[in-house]
């Protein structure tokens, strides 16, 4: 009976739930390099001072970096140092991270913006390049090793890049700029691989 | 392109990330009600645009969004040293002769 409910209740709601992500499934191979859009994750902005910041990392089970362009990561979820104050979660097992923020009496600020945000995957040896083509940044491993993290701009468009590997990167765009990044992505993709 | 050192990452990030504010060090009143309206044109509009030295403040609009202070070289055009806001005016400027 219960289970009857529940699947009556699923089938109304849902038209309404279906998720349509800007840019599904699209995806750009050149030589060296593939851009491909990755799928939906839970992702907050949190502030929050220095005196919370033990708190925070307890509550969400990861240690948030300090250290400037570091990113710090565990179980599928992720936190990017975006300023002296701030972070970037990313959760990409499912679970909430602002559910985690909200057990925290701590002072901060944890916003949802899961659906603000679009990622774009770009993987390969000239991955790097694809990026160079827009990003004023040294991306040189040196500079940026796997791991670094910062806010920085493509083109015209602000981004949030993380470098995930030694030649893979996470674009993360807002996601009325996803159309323009992926394209300029795409574009400089080809360019690297010719 | 310039490399401006952001004092928040701690290294030198290309220009297309920063934004220019206004000169720094302009104290605003706290009794901006009791100003006369010399004093408030003077706190206002009246900025110093030497040649030569300028303190500026400037953000890290595309990195850490933060507000700091540098000084600059109007004539070069070169970033002679950058410092946190809220920092005073550093005494001593790092390879200018005075």
């Amino acid at each position: 009976m219960a289970k009857a409910a529940a699947k009556k209740t699923a089938a109304a709601a849902s038209p309404s739930v279906d998720r349509r992500p800007a840019l599904a499934g699209r995806t750009t191979t050149a030589t060296g390099v593939k851009v491909e859009v990755l799928p939906p994750a839970e992702r907050i902005s949190l502030r929050a001072p220095e005196a919370s910041v033990a708190a925070l990392s307890k509550a969400l089970g990861l240690t948030l970096p300090k250290k400037p362009k570091t990113s710090a990561s565990k179980g599928g979820r992720t936190a990017l140092w975006l300023g002296p104050d701030e972070w970037l979660v990313i959760d990409e097992g499912g679970n909430d991270p602002l559910a985690d923020c909200a057990t925290v009496a701590a002072l901060h600020s944890a916003v949802g913006i899961s659906h603000r945000n679009i990622a774009i995957s770009v993987t390969g040896p000239a991955a790097e390049a694809a990026i160079n083509s827009g990003c004023p940044q040294d991306l040189s491993l040196d500079a940026f090793p796997a791991g670094a993290a910062s806010r920085t701009i493509l083109g015209k468009a602000e981004i949030v890049l993380l470098r995930t590997s030694n030649d893979a990167f996470r674009v993360e765009c807002w996601r009325s700029f996803s159309d323009y990044v992926f394209t300029f992505l795409s574009e400089g993709a080809r360019d690297a691989a010719g | 392109m310039l490399l401006i050192r952001c004092p928040y990452c701690e290294e030198e990030r290309p220009e297309l990330e920063f934004r220019n504010a206004g000169e720094a060090h302009i104290a605003r009143s706290a009794n901006m009600a009791g100003e006369s309206d010399d004093d408030f044109e003077k706190f206002f509009f009246i900025r110093s645009n030497p040649k030569g030295i300028i303190y500026e403040r400037w953000r890290h609009m595309h990195g850490c969004a933060r507000f700091f202070n540098a000084v600059r070289d109007t004539v070069t055009d070169k970033f002679v040293m950058t410092y946190k806001a809220g920092e005073p005016k550093p005494a001593k400027l790092p390879g200018v002769a005075k």
